[in-house]
Parts: structure tokens; C-alpha cells; sequence
């Protein structure tokens, strides 16, 4: 099930690039390890579902080269990502934004771990309130009237 | 003439899916036995035509017959036969036949292997098991035929995609069908039991071994395909919460929620409802699978199929089955009795908080997949939701799971005490804790979060093996006592243990691969060295390779640790020649449970040569570990109560505490 990705190397591997080329690593070594993250949460335009960090695309190199030359002109991380948004859209970004277009989409796990958190809680409320015995009011009140008429 | 009677025998297959739909059916539902009698003969015979129609397709292919318009657009008479057969379901028509045939495998196995299923049990079973057929073989008759000619026919083919061409495409497909569609068993049973009414202890004792049986696949398909990737896609990277993964995984999420709450159905007839649901939920995932993967719908450039009508077709498939299902469900599901009851600290409350998490997690994996899918179509706007977005939110479903998980079997049915469980896996939580320390005072407070993952890993290894310790009184007795014991201990019992340290060593080995994963981009040329951690890699040179399809240059480095040569290793750019596409393959060499993974860049008329070397802490028990699971999946397999036609445990067997 990797013909998604398997494609997408093929037909990025016929480009003269590769990911994270010797060229493209920063000399200061903090301001790289930011591109390095940075990167990880960009996606590769053309490809589906890989970052711009694991991507062989000239896309991916020209982005990558674009995040570190935001970096060294003293951008923020948040800067560099509104940067990148403004030129290629939402799609970029692997971790989409907390708007109310995404809200459905971040707020869905906890929302859903809470609602079966309720259900099941309810399952055991519902569970402990019924009558133990399993009878209907008809026929425990026919087992006190047998017991009864034994004493 | 092959090629013809293969498609012959294919249609010969609908026409016996669809007798095999109605006959039994009525049958069932009139109380007919002749009628219902039909099934198996028909699920037999249906899986031997499909058999026949797979076998004529193979035929053509390894005979290299370009006249055959799926072997011409997928084959060249040149590749290594290995590749000629695999190239069989390397696309979209040749994947289709063989799910049916997997689809009709299983039918034809629970024909002849279930004596002891109620008659019109299994007339319902099989009669669901052949609708499903039904729809797949009308798919594939009316847009997918492989058996198409050509006329006139190419001399030669267009050969199959080089990076298909691989022992993964050997294995991987194969067996992660066998695993999604295997799931059609419990969904037929869960339909049979609605129609019928019926349902208790012993249906769930019949669903079981199926549902595992798919479930070891799945687990087997997914793990093999993940290490495909990662060896083949040459950067080392093992997941990608890439919405063709997640469509297996989905299923498998599901699965092993069903497993349990199956269990909690055998044992104390409870969550029953709960049951039947998730049985349809499984397969109505697998079904979402095949049409994410099949439809296009992804708009990528590997879906095989990118004519409309196609993804239609299955889409209403998938909407009448998953429809029906549901409507059945909500109509029929009241009409089921409630089981027995229980306290929320219990074996069942353990299961119970097991199917919640993992039911939640599968949500968010769906939820993650389909949004920008929905978003696009319904407001045009094209958003993105990658792997930062599910380590976000399945990652921290998953730790409550991974606490909870040892304690489940330390819990008794009913009404648990969790006091005396936690004192019983004392001793787990102390390993756990050893493990943060020793490594706080190594590496220091930078390694918190990751020794916080390997202390839930710890945790879930040594817990999983508290209980068996625990159950064999192991110290407490004689070694010969607790052998004893040990041997007298269920089957399943093993393999929950056994299956749960599985989990525990694929989580030990994700948070080493991620945490200390170690990486060097170089430029290289012939005679340099350069370094990784303790060892040195030395590139010797050049050497030309050819093959009957390809061409290409291996790299070969020599590995030293202290000035010792530890190995040499070799990766390749391979160019092929049909089509013409250039490849890498990287070169991995295993160090104890760690792997050094060599791949090339590009290489300057110089001889200079980039070269990505990475250092993967821990990175193989990802896999050993599902590898470990699935052997925990057959040990339960194995046992005697789940044996095909086994006789009903003696008065005594049942006395052993169960699980």
C-alpha cells in the first residue's frame, strides 16, 4: 500500500535532487535544527503526504532553501509558516490551523473520547440502577406472596 | 484459450456467488435444509473457479501474452520471473481478482471447516459472504476486467513500475488482504446473527478464530509494508499517516477493539450489541479502505484507477453494504438480550476502557483522513493533514491504553480488585522507573519525554509478563510447580501475554527510532571517510552492476568500529530500462537490534557522492515486535477451545481459571 509514496519517488527520483542536501545544511547549528523541524511540518507540494524534510522534489529543495533563508533574515518560526502560507495556501502545512474550517478536525478526538467516556459511564450507571434480581415489580410481588403464604 | 477459459470461469464464479446469495438464504429463512445445504457447495465451487480465473491471469503473465491488454500495460518479457507473477496483482484489475479470490478463500474455509455451526448459521454466513462476492465480481466484470484483449497485440510491454518490482509487492498485498478482506467473516457472521435474532456465547466462540486469523494478517500485511517502505523509499522513514496506510490501519484499529470485546461476549455474554457493531464497523472500514485506495479518490498519482465510473461502482458498494448493515443494526439490535453485569473495575470495565481508546483512536484516524477529502468538496479549500497532526492526537490516546493494558488480565470477571493488580505489577513498575533513572543519569533531561517512552514500554513487557509469572507461581514454587503450571496454562492465556509484549517491544522500538535516530548528510569521494557514532564508513568506490532489466552503479563503503572492519556495504542507483526511471536502494546492515542505513545522492562526473547515512537506534523491534504479536494472535489460535471441531472442554478443563 506505499504505491502512493513509491510513486511519488518515482517521479520525483528523475530530478537531479535529494533530500537535504550537504549544500543546503546552515552553518549555525540552532538556526538548522529549526529548519530541520520547521521542514518537518511543511509539506512537499508535489508529492503526497511527505514533508519537505524527506522529499528527493526540486519543490521540496527550493522550499527548504526558503525556510532557511527566512531563518537567517531573522524570521520567527510562526513567520517563516505565515510566510509560506501566504505564497502556497494552507495545503503546506502538515499541521493544519486551529480555525472554525479545522475546528470539526481538532476538535473530533477529544470529543469523541468524551462522548464514549459518557456512554460507557452511563452503561454502568444504567447497569447498578436496575433491580438485581431481574424481575418485574408483577413477579417479585408474586415471590413475597408465595414466600409469604410459607410462613 | 487460457486467457478465455480464466475469464470464463470467472463469470462461472458470479453466477455461483449469486446462487450461493439466494438459495441458502430462503432456505434459512423458511427452515428449508435442502436448500440451505447449498451454501457450501457453492462457496467451494465458487472459490475454485476463482481460483482457476486467478491461475489463467498468472498464465498470461509469466507466458508474457501482450495480447491480454492488462499483462501488456503492466509486464515486459525481460523481468525475473518472481516479478512477472507479482506483477499479477501489482495493479488495479489483477489486486481486484485476487480480492475475490481471498474473498471465496475464506468462504470456502468456513464450508468446510465449521461441522459443528448450526445449519442455518452458516447458510446465513456463507449467503452474506456471497453477496459481498457478488458486488466485487460485478465490479470487476463491468469495469475492472483484467481477461480484456488487445488486437493487435504489442510486441512488447510497458513493464511494471521498477520500485514495485520487489519482494515487498511479493508478500505485502497478499497478506494485507488476507487480513482486510478476512474481516468479511465476522461481518457475514454479525449479519447472520441479525437476521436470525440470535446470538450468544457461541457465536462469539465461532467469530473468534476468523477474527484472528484476519487480525494476524492484518497485523503481518501492515508490518511488512512499513519495513517495505523503509528500506525501499531510501530515507529510512517507517510510518507516514499517509491516508493508503491508514486505510489498513484503520481496519486493524477496529479488529483488535472486536478481539476484545469478543472476548468479554464468550466469557460473560455482555456487550453484545457492542459486538455485532464493531464486527460491522471492521469490514465497513476495509470496504472504505478499498475504495480509498481503488476509487482515486485520493487524487494522487499512484491510484491505478482514475476512471470516475470505477470509484462510483465501489462507492455503492460500500453504501449498500454499509448501509443495509446499519439499517439492519438499528432495526434488529434492540431485539438482542442484555448480558450479564458487571462493576467498572473488572476484567469486562478493562476491556470496555480498551474498545474506547482504541475506537476513539481509529475516529481520529478517520476523521483525519476524510477532512481534507470533505473540506475540499464541500467549500473547495485544500488543507493538509499530515503526521504532525496524528502524533498530536493518537499519540496521547495511546499512553492511557499502554498503562491500562497490563492491568486487564490481573482483573477478575465482574468485580476486580485493582489494589491487589497494582501490587501484582509492583515489580513491572519498578523495571519502568529503573530504566528513567538510569537513563536521566546518563543522557540527562533533554531524554525525559523519551525515557517517559521507553518506561511505557518497559512497563508493558515486564507487565504482560507479571501475569504468566504470576499465574505459574513463578518464584513462589518449585521450577518444576511453576513448569507445570506453565504447560497447564490455556493457550490463549500465552497469547495474550505473549501478544501484549509484542505491542510492548514495537513501542520500545518507535520511541528508539524516533528519539536517538542519528543522521550525516555527506559528500563523498573515493578514498574518504566519514563518521557516525562509534563507527566510520570508508567509500572504496565504485562498481558497475547490470541486470536483465536494469543498469546501474553500487557504492561500496567499509564499515569500522576501533579500526576493526565490521562489514561493507553497498548501496546501488539503479537505472531501469523499461520504462526508462532511475531508482536507489539503500544498503541497511543490522547491528544487535539497531540498523546502519546507507543511500545515495547524486554522484558528480568527479566521483564526488552524496551520501545520507543514518544510525537507527532500536529501529528492527517495530517490526520483531509485530512479528511478536502475531505469534501471540496463533498461540491463541491454538487453543483448544477455538480448535476446529475440538470436543467440548471436560467439567474439569473449565475450572482452570479462563484467561
Amino acid at each position: 500500500m506505499r504505491r502512493l509514496l513509491l510513486a511519488c519517488a518515482l517521479i520525483v527520483s528523475a530530478l537531479p535532487a535529494f533530500a537535504v542536501q550537504p549544500d543546503e545544511i546552515l552553518k549555525d547549528p540552532a538556526l538548522e535544527a529549526r529548519a530541520r523541524a520547521l521542514s518537518i511540518e511543511l509539506r512537499c507540494l508535489v508529492c503526497q503526504s511527505q514533508s519537505i524534510d524527506d522529499s528527493d522534489a526540486t519543490i521540496a529543495r527550493d522550499l527548504r532553501i526558503l525556510v532557511r533563508e527566512r531563518l537567517e533574515a531573522g524570521d520567527t518560526d510562526e513567520q517563516v509558516k505565515a510566510f509560506l502560507v501566504d505564497r502556497y495556501g494552507e495545503y503546506v502545512l502538515l499541521k493544519p490551523r486551529f480555525t472554525w474550517h479545522t475546528a470539526l478536525l481538532w476538535g473530533a478526538p477529544p470529543a469523541l473520547l468524551i462522548l464514549g467516556g459518557g456512554l460507557a459511564f452511563g452503561l454502568f450507571r444504567r447497569r447498578r440502577s436496575a433491580p438485581a434480581t431481574g424481575l418485574t415489580r408483577d413477579e417479585e410481588a408474586r415471590v413475597e406472596a408465595l414466600l409469604a403464604r410459607d410462613d | 484459450m487460457i486467457v478465455e477459459l480464466g475469464h470464463y470461469a470467472l463469470v462461472l464464479a458470479l453466477v455461483l456467488a449469486l446462487v450461493g446469495g439466494t438459495v441458502p438464504f430462503f432456505g434459512a429463512l423458511r427452515g428449508d435444509e435442502r436448500l440451505m445445504s447449498v451454501a457450501s457447495t457453492t462457496a467451494v465451487a465458487q472459490f475454485v473457479f476463482l481460483a482457476l480465473s486467478f491461475a489463467a491471469l498468472t498464465y498470461a503473465y509469466v507466458a508474457s501474452d501482450f495480447s491480454v491488454q492488462n499483462v501488456a500495460e503492466n509486464s515486459h518479457s525481460l523481468k525475473p520471473l518472481l516479478y512477472k507473477v507479482t506483477g499479477v496483482w501489482g495493479n488495479h484489475e489483477g489486486s481486484m481478482l485476487l480480492w475475490v479470490l481471498i474473498l471465496a478463500l475464506f468462504g470456502a474455509l468456513v464450508a468446510l471447516f465449521s461441522e459443528n455451526l448450526p445449519l442455518k448459521l452458516k447458510a446465513l454466513v456463507l449467503s452474506v459472504q456471497a453477496w459481498i462476492g457478488v458486488a466485487f465480481l460485478l465490479f470487476i466484470l463491468v469495469s475492472s476486467n483484467p481477461f480484456l484483449r488487445l488486437d493487435p497485440a504489442p510486441f512488447e510491454g510497458r513493464d511494471l513500475n521498477p520500485l514495485l518490482q520487489d519482494i515487498g509487492l511479493a508478500i505485502h498485498p497478499p497478506l494485507l488482504y488476507l487480513g482486510y478482506v478476512g474481516c468479511s467473516i465476522s461481518f457475514a457472521f454479525a449479519i447472520a446473527a441479525l437476521i436470525d435474532g440470535r446470538i450468544d456465547a457461541a457465536w462469539a466462540r465461532w467469530v473468534r478464530p476468523w477474527t484472528l486469523t484476519a487480525w494476524c494478517f492484518l497485523t503481518l500485511g501492515i508490518s511488512m509494508g512499513s519495513y517495505w517502505a523503509y528500506y525501499e523509499l531510501g530515507w529510512g522513514g517507517w510510518w507516514f499517516w499517509d491516508p493508503v496506510e491508514n486505510s489498513s490501519f484503520m481496519p486493524w484499529l477496529a479488529a483488535t477493539a472486536l478481539l476484545h470485546s469478543a472476548i468479554v461476549m464468550e466469557k460473560r455474554e455482555a456487550l453484545k450489541i457492542w459486538t455485532i457493531l464493531l464486527a460491522i464497523l471492521t469490514f465497513s472500514l476495509s470496504l472504505l479502505g478499498t475504495f480509498l485506495v481503488r476509487s482515486g479518490v485520493l487524487t494522487s498519482v499512484h491510484a491505478f484507477a482514475t476512471d470516475p465510473t470505477r470509484g462510483i461502482f465501489i462507492l455503492i458498494i460500500l453504501c449498500v453494504f454499509v448501509g443495509g448493515a446499519f439499517a439492519l443494526f438499528a432495526t434488529r439490535a434492540g431485539t438482542l438480550s442484555q448480558g450479564g453485569l458487571f462493576a467498572p473495575i473488572s476484567r469486562e470495565g478493562a476491556l470496555v476502557l480498551n474498545n474506547l481508546l482504541l475506537t476513539a483512536a481509529c475516529a481520529t484516524v478517520l476523521v483525519g483522513t476524510l477532512y481534507p477529502l470533505a473540506l475540499e468538496a464541500l467549500t473547495g479549500e485544500k488543507i493538509s493533514v499530515g503526521a504532525p497532526f496524528f502524533d498530536m492526537t493518537f499519540g496521547p490516546m495511546m499512553v492511557p491504553l499502554i498503562i491500562a493494558v497490563p492491568f486487564g488480565p490481573f482483573l477478575a470477571w465482574k468485580r476486580g480488585d485493582i489494589v491487589a493488580a497494582g501490587q501484582r505489577l509492583l515489580f513491572a513498575f519498578g523495571a519502568a522507573m529503573a530504566a528513567v533513572i538510569i537513563g536521566l543519569a546518563l543522557m540527562g533531561t533533554p531524554a525525559a519525554l523519551a525515557l517517559f517512552g521507553v518506561a511505557l514500554a518497559i512497563w508493558l513487557m515486564v507487565g504482560s509478563l507479571s501475569e504468566i509469572a504470576f499465574r505459574i507461581k513463578l518464584g513462589r514454587a518449585s521450577l518444576g510447580e511453576s513448569w507445570r503450571r506453565g504447560a497447564g496454562l490455556p493457550r490463549s492465556a500465552w497469547g495474550t501475554a505473549v501478544a501484549h509484549f509484542g505491542l510492548g517491544v514495537t513501542v520500545l522500538g518507535v520511541v528508539a527510532a524516533t528519539a536517538w535516530n542519528s543522521e550525516t548528510i555527506v559528500t563523498l569521494k573515493p578514498g574518504e571517510v566519514m563518521s557516525i557514532g562509534d563507527r566510520t564508513l570508508t567509500m572504496d568506490g565504485f562498481v558497475p552492476l547490470s541486470a536483465s532489466n536494469y543498469t546501474g552503479t553500487g557504492v561500496r563503503f567499509t564499515v569500522r568500529e576501533g579500526g576493526n572492519v565490521v562489514a561493507t556495504m553497498e548501496p546501488e542507483k539503479r537505472l531501469y530500462t523499461v520504462p526508462n526511471t532511475p531508482t536507489t536502494e539503500a544498503a541497511i546492515k543490522t547491528f544487535g537490534f539497531s540498523q546502519l542505513y546507507v543511500s545515495l545522492g547524486d554522484v558528480s562526473a568527479d566521483g564526488a557522492t552524496v551520501v545520507r547515512v543514518y544510525w537507527k537506534t532500536l529501529v528492527t523491534l517495530i517490526w520483531l515486535g509485530t512479528l511478536v504479536m502475531t505469534a501471540g494472535g496463533v498461540l491463541s489460535l491454538s487453543d483448544r477451545r477455538l480448535r476446529v471441531g475440538a470436543p467440548k472442554p471436560s467439567r474439569r478443563s473449565v475450572a482452570v481459571p479462563a484467561e
